[in-house]
């Protein structure tokens, strides 16, 4: 019997510059005896699912990594017992000598696990997780060499022989270290590679933040969560939403000037005195007012009766950031409310839900929702549909900018919505009416008299 | 004589071999393969079976990590192979990247095949020594090519000719149609070989194309033929047709060789993701060699022995191919340097003095091994 050798097949670059690719199946299982180009896996890269052939005809030995599990290029998948003939088997430069590389990288401690393996197709493929070779780092991250690319032991000795380094933080955090009074030099880094955070920080001028994911002292460099709760409500509503309902989403900036100045009249007349009105208060009326004449918005799929169900109500959803997390709770029957009504109805809603009071019946039956990411500085986005209705409306913050007014460039306050609607309710043409009126409602509020 | 379609006129698709393999007879093309007896059919037949073999074998070479990057050509091969084996010696062929199945009709070695999808060098061979020029990446840049070549043969007055090979996404590209202009402008002794393959990566033809892809050279002056492309023999046909008019001084013609890439357009891709595969189903029934080998049979020419012969050329082939590939040596540093310009030039001279130096300082050839990989 001839003798025999282990060989190892690292995962390829299978697209052009990929850095990693997801086992999907085993074609194989160990003990199994494979010949050249047999089909072995099923592997997902970024850009296709491909099958794997194999390298070499022999014995499976091992499979390195299960399905499910995402690998770097290079990595070691799979490995094959096959007769040792005197390495004809492949390539000088290609998976066999990235196995001797890789013992050359385990032999010199700077480097760390993962490097680029100078394969064929391995070159385009920085491994981007951990353990970069040190030759990559920045000036100021990593020792003061050339960026031009050098040994590694080279390296590795400038490393130990450089100690005035400047310690690793952000400008945000070096400015906070600075006004709080804390010497960087003296705190411990936690986040990648040692640099300094705010948390790092803060906790030095004992002033560590309130939040419970701040890093524990312990010095623990990640934090795990068991996933429940609202994270986990929201989580799998996100997810039935974004993979059920086709979403579209258009976007509208608007010169709101109008609506603001108007806003300003109300708050300073007697009529609302003790009312909390702001700009999401006449988005909601606009709403309401598009709604009656685009009713389309306000419907739901079920897909379970096969039948649309059209409401001739609305119950007006407002998402809240709150400390239990997302939450979408609703004003019921907000069509049929009065202006004063629906302003103090919105501004109870959002204190109920901060102060984590809000009902399970405030949250169900919402059919239709506004998210209000002004309020973070936000201008647009894309959101996704609260699961069970046609549409959901994204309030942006309003912003001073220059705008074209009556054919001159002016300062106006402007402001974009965006629409996402499910797309198997709502057509493009009932979607973009509907956003178009909810505009123009906010550019001149009067024209509410001709739309109520 | 031959049928061609100047504006209005739509003969169809020309088929000398059905998909069931009957062999049927057109009065304009049959003169033109009236010599391909027994033994050339089955060479042809053997030429497509091992240009499949070498486009899968590279396919597993790729997802193997032993090339970058490969574009198979899987469906092409009755495309290919008819007309690159009748392109004489003395014509010149200006490619595209898909055309490793002509390369090797040509005579291109195996390791000069595969040499630049190994990102080994710039260009896999000697355009000069087979006359065909290296693959062409850019999008149908080499018709241009090929038609400046052909001003030079009418200005020799030799009676060879050029032909350039494209896709139909390539028709829609500036250079293509600047190529179709000069060369009728000039009559020069160019073929336009488009294969048809449906596909421009993920943008069916029918989208580029809102009439036959032959129908657009009558638009420049040029006449055109459409034939079946997964019929060697109308392919050869209508090549031989389109070579003989241009030695003749008979200028341009434009050929459209319906096909199908049955593959993806590179290894990187995955067709699944925007082609229907009740379409590959249909295609498959097409397949070039299905109908060579469905052709044999019926003249009782395909036996075992042959079967088993043709078989074993292919894996021969394929074996070579494999151990050029992972074999080839690396090349050296300094050969960045070496096809820049055709003549010495101080600049160069010196980045690569500066070069070698900078990989001498490292010391060690495993160092400068290293710098040589990150600066690719």
């Amino acid at each position: 019997m001839s003798a025999t050798m282990i060989k190892e097949f690292r995962l390829p670059d299978l697209g052009e510059g990929l850095t990693e690719s997801e086992i999907l199946n085993w074609r194989v299982n160990v003990g199994d005896t494979v010949t050249l180009n047999q089909v072995i896996a099923e592997v997902e890269t970024a850009k296709a699912v491909v099958e794997l052939p194999s390298p070499f005809a022999g014995v499976v030995t091992a499979l390195h990594e299960s399905p499910g599990t995402v690998v770097e290029v290079g990595k070691p998948i799979v490995s094959f017992e096959v007769p040792d003939d005197g390495g004809t088997q492949p390539s000088a430069n290609g998976t066999g000598a990235a196995a001797d590389e890789a013992a050359g990288a385990e032999a010199n401690p700077a480097n760390g696990s993962a490097k680029r393996e100078p394969n064929l197709v391995g070159y385009g493929a920085m491994v981007e997780h951990s353990g970069r070779p040190q030759r990559r780092r920045r000036a100021g991250i990593a020792p003061a060499v050339p960026a031009a690319p050098v040994a590694p032991e080279a390296t590795a000795s400038t490393s130990a022989a450089e100690p005035a380094e400047r310690p690793r933080s952000t400008p945000p955090v070096r400015k906070l270290a600075r006004d709080l009074g804390v010497d960087l030099a003296s705190v411990a880094g936690s986040g990648d590679r040692g640099l300094i955070t705010r948390e790092d920080v803060l906790g030095a001028a004992g002033k560590a933040s309130e939040s419970g994911t701040a890093a524990p002292s312990d010095g623990q460099r990640e934090t795990r969560t068991p996933i429940k709760g609202v994270r986990k409500a929201t989580a799998s509503a996100m997810v039935a939403s974004a993979f059920t309902a086709p979403h579209v989403t258009e976007f509208l900036t608007v010169d709101v000037t109008p609506a603001m100045e108007f806003l300003d009249r109300l708050r300073s007349g007697k009529e609302f005195a003790g009312v909390k009105l702001t700009p999401l208060t006449l988005v909601a009326r606009a709403v309401l007012i598009a709604l009656k004449r685009n009713p389309a918005l306000n419907s739901a799929w079920d897909e379970a009766g096969q039948e649309i169900i059209q409401f001739n109500y609305v119950n007006l959803g407002i998402a809240a950031a709150t400390p239990r997390g997302l939450l979408v709770p609703n004003i019921k029957d907000a069509d049929a409310l009065s202006f004063q009504d629906l302003a103090e109805a919105l501004a109870g809603l959002a204190e109920t839900a901060r102060a984590g009071k809000t009902s399970p019946a405030q949250l169900s039956g919402g059919t239709i929702s506004i998210t209000n990411i002004g309020v973070f500085g936000i201008d647009a986005g894309t959101p996704i549909l609260n699961p069970g209705e046609a549409a959901i409306l994204a309030v942006g913050a309003v912003r001073r900018m220059p705008w074209e007014y009556r054919g001159k460039v002016k300062l106006r306050q402007v402001l974009t919505l965006s629409l996402s609607f499910d797309h198997r309710l709502v057509d493009g043409e009932q979607g973009s009416r509907f956003l178009a009126e909810v505009g123009r409602l906010l550019a001149d509020p009067a024209l509410a008299l001709t739309m109520a | 004589m031959i049928t061609e379609h100047k504006g209005a006129r739509h003969p169809g698709l020309v088929q000398l071999i059905t998909p069931d393999g009957e062999r049927v007879s057109h009065p304009e093309y049959d003169p033109w393969v009236q010599d391909v007896g027994d033994d050339q059919l089955v060479g042809l037949y053997t030429d497509m079976v091992i240009v499949r073999r070498i486009d899968t074998e590279a396919t597993a070479l790729q997802r193997q990590g032993e090339l970058a990057l490969w574009p198979p050509l899987l469906g092409q091969e009755a495309a290919q192979v008819g007309s690159a084996r009748v392109v004489r010696t003395e014509d010149f062929i200006f490619s595209s990247y898909r055309e490793n199945g002509v390369a090797w009709c040509r005579g291109v070695e195996l390791p000069d095949i595969i040499r630049m999808w190994r990102g080994n060098a710039a260009s896999g061979w000697d355009p000069y020594t087979v006359n065909m020029a290296a693959p062409q990446i850019i999008i149908g840049a080499q018709t241009l090519h090929a038609t400046g070549y052909a001003m030079g043969i009418q200005f020799d007055g030799a009676d060879t000719a050029a032909i350039t090979y494209f896709g139909d996404g390539a028709t829609s590209q500036g250079d293509v149609n600047e190529a179709l202009v000069f060369a009728a402008s000039f009559q020069v002794p160019v073929v336009f070989f488009c294969q048809n393959n449906h596909w421009a990566i993920s943008e069916p033809v029918a989208l580029q194309a809102h009439t036959r892809i032959a129908d657009r050279a009558p638009g420049f002056g040029i006449p055109s033929m459409q034939v079946d492309g997964n019929d060697v023999l109308a392919v050869m046909a209508a090549t031989r047709i389109a070579m003989d008019r241009a030695r003749r001084g008979g200028g341009p013609t434009f050929i459209e060789a319906v096909t199908y890439r049955m593959g993806p357009h590179t290894t990187a891709d995955d067709p699944t993701r925007y082609r229907d595969p009740n379409e590959l189903e249909d295609w498959a029934a097409k397949d070039p060699l299905k109908r060579v080998k469905a052709l044999l049979e019926r003249k009782g020419l395909l036996t075992d022995q042959l079967l088993d012969e043709v078989e074993g050329k292919a894996n021969d082939v394929a074996r070579q191919l494999r151990k050029a590939c992972v074999e080839m040596p690396d090349p050296a540093p300094s050969d960045v340097f070496r096809h820049v310009y055709s003549t010495p030039n101080t600049w160069l001279d010196r980045q690569e003095e500066h070069y070698s130096r900078y990989l001498a300082s490292l010391g060690d050839p495993a160092a400068a091994n290293q710098a040589e990989g990150a600066t690719r």
